[in-house]
């Protein structure tokens, strides 16, 4: 704060190119996640340990998910923290390229069992993660703005480079590289990588866009200010507590895990109560795919309650898929898209019309992309939610599922494909 | 004792309330009400970008000695906001919804942001830049009001 210039300049933001180069990588990803869905059929959801589904996995979760976390980090990081980034356009280049390369390596690598292609997968990633992760240190540590939003987004980094590191390290254990126990490391990965990374990260961004975007009132300063920091120390607690003497290190386990289930429920419900009380009554897109989002972790959060209660449902091969559903799918892509469609359409008449003649006007964020393309998209999104769920309980759901995620994620390519292009046509 | 932050940022929430009703409006468009509330909304927003231009930001300007920095960049963002309430108030005479709701859509992002960076970082610096002066210039903003 006592910086003269903190967060308020526009030169800190980047070329456009930067952030939308992910942007328009990510529904790619998602599209061959349901290619392989269709390809693999009834026998993906046999259990989560099938090759094709460690592979779908990582689609989502570095093809599109922190595909699109880190573009739009690179963008916002900047403007949020009031800090620069130093060589946005060689880190973009660092990141993006790897980042591509990395998760086809990693993918093909765990579909296929090719031990090569796993410790290949190694090199692309590391160098992705750790370009992304220094450049953003880098603007995090010169910045001056201290609130629970830029809090959040440094614990979220902290879980990225912790995640990104178990999942280097299970790469090479499976690659022969050394000899560890897995299923803990598994666990641990899981944990970091979602409820760190994904969930804080979306906590974090919640504090300021779900005010900003819907006219609510802000998060109460009461849960902003402990929040954050409690899910990260929770995980840390988690993490560590199985090193601990036999019972307590199950209480240990149990207790901390439930800390985390009530952290995320609070985030969750606040969310949809402050969605309830915004003065903005137009329910647009951006509004539909977040409470699809908070909605799902809801349910993610009451299914683990009960598998903890009732072991029928635990020792499922299938609840740790449903989860994966809810979590990744409802949660994590509902929320991301919901941005998209915001960010997008701004960004480029944000830079259209610093470019534009005064005379001719930047076309509005809704000519930039339609409504009507955005809510065909959402509702796509919702059957591909349905069926994947239903496909817990008719094995055969998985094509037309297959099918609905195909055709959702060429809508969100095609979307975001018509504004790029109408970005170049006027800005030429 | 009401601070300027205090005072600044209860203007725009009021401002906001504002453009929901036109929005909502518009979009039923029921033209003669959208018309009556995006000119409250239109004026407030003046008044208050006035109050910042006028008095605010030279005040500041005057303290830290800063002229090329953070009111600069707020000035150039009232300019992009007014061009855009130039073109809502068109598309509400030509009575076009569609126009409106987009443009409605991009001044929100552009006006929630501006609206941050300033309850954050520029209203914070300018009461430390003012100290005891900060009464004063909070007296000004509030005669100006009366006065409009
Ligand atoms: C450097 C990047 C990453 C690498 C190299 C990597 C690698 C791996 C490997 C090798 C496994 C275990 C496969 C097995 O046991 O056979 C795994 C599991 C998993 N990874 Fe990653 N991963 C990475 C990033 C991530 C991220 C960022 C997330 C989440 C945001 C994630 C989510 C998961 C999940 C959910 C599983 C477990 C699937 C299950 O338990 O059913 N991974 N990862
Ligand atoms: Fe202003
Ligand atoms: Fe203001």
């Amino acid at each position: 704060m006592n910086a003269p210039d903190s967060g308020l300049s526009l030169e800190q933001a980047p070329p456009i190119s930067v952030p939308f180069r992910f942007f328009l990588s990510a529904p790619l990803f998602l599209l061959l996640a349901a290619l392989l869905l269709l390809v693999s059929g009834p026998q993906v959801l046999l259990s989560r340990w099938t090759p094709a589904l460690l592979a779908l996995t990582h689609l989502i979760t570095l093809g599109f998910l922190s595909m699109i976390m880190i573009g739009a980090l690179m963008q916002q990081l900047p403007v949020v923290a009031g800090a620069p980034m130093r060589r946005q356009l060689l880190v973009a280049w660092m990141v993006h390229i790897p980042l591509l390369a990395g998760t086809l390596m990693l993918v093909s690598g765990l579909l296929y069992s090719q031990t090569a292609l796993l410790r290949l997968a190694i090199f692309p990633l590391g160098l992705a993660f750790s370009s992304f992760l220094v450049a953003a240190a880098g603007s995090l540590s010169a910045s001056q703005v201290h609130h629970a939003t830029t809090r959040a987004m440094r614990f979220a980094g902290t879980s990225l480079a912790l995640a990104a590191g178990l999942g280097i390290t299970l790469a090479g254990t499976l690659g022969g590289y050394f000899n560890l126990p897995l299923n803990e490391l598994v666990g641990l990965h899981v944990g970091w990588g979602l409820l760190g990374w994904v969930g804080l990260l979306v906590m974090g961004v919640a504090y300021q866009v779900v005010p900003m975007f819907q006219l609510t009132p802000a998060y109460p300063a009461r849960l902003t200010r402990w929040l954050g920091g409690s899910v990260f120390l929770l995980l840390c607690g988690w993490s560590l507590a199985p090193q601990l003497p036999l019972p307590l290190a199950t209480w240990g386990t149990s207790l901390t895990a439930a800390g985390l289930a009530i952290g995320f429920a609070l985030f969750a419900g606040t969310t949809l109560y402050l969605h309830k009380k915004r003065r903005r009554k137009l329910v647009d897109v951006t509004l539909r795919f977040w409470r699809t989002g908070m909605l799902s972790l809801l349910a993610a959060i009451a299914l683990w309650t009960t598998a903890h209660l009732t072991s029928a449902i635990a020792d499922d091969p299938r609840y740790p898929i449903a989860l994966g559903i809810l979590f990744m799918f409802g949660f994590a892509i509902s929320v991301v898209i919901g941005m998209l469609y915001k960010i997008v359409p701004f960004l480029v008449w944000l830079h259209l019309q610093s470019r534009l003649p005064r005379d001719k006007p930047a076309p509005n964020m809704k000519q930039i992309i339609p409504d009507h393309g955005s809510r065909r998209h959402w509702w796509m999104h919702m059957a591909t939610l349905l069926l994947l769920l239903g496909s817990m309980a008719w094995p055969q759901l998985v094509y037309p599922a297959g099918l609905s995620l195909g055709l959702a994620s060429c809508m969100l390519w095609l979307n975001l494909l018509a504004a790029t292009r109408l970005y170049r046509q006027l800005a030429r | 004792m009401e601070t300027i932050s205090e005072y600044l940022s209860s203007d725009h929430h009021c401002c906001d309330d504002y453009f929901a009703t036109a929005e909502v409006h518009a979009a039923k468009r029921d033209w003669a009400a959208a018309a009556a509330s995006f000119e409250q909304f239109r004026s407030t927003m003046t008044h208050h970008f006035e109050m910042e231009e006028h008095i605010l930001f030279p005040a500041f300007e005057q303290e830290t000695g800063m002229t090329q920095g953070p009111t600069q960049v707020m000035r150039m963002e009232h300019e992009q906001m007014r061009e855009l309430f130039a073109r809502m108030a068109a598309a509400v005479t030509a009575q076009d919804a569609d126009e409106y709701a987009g443009l409605s859509e991009t001044l929100l992002i552009l006006l929630q942001q501006h609206n941050l960076k300033e309850e954050n970082v520029l209203y914070p610096m300018s009461e430390q830049a003012f100290g005891s002066k900060g009464e004063a210039v909070l007296r000004q903003m509030k005669e100006m009001s009366t006065v409009a």
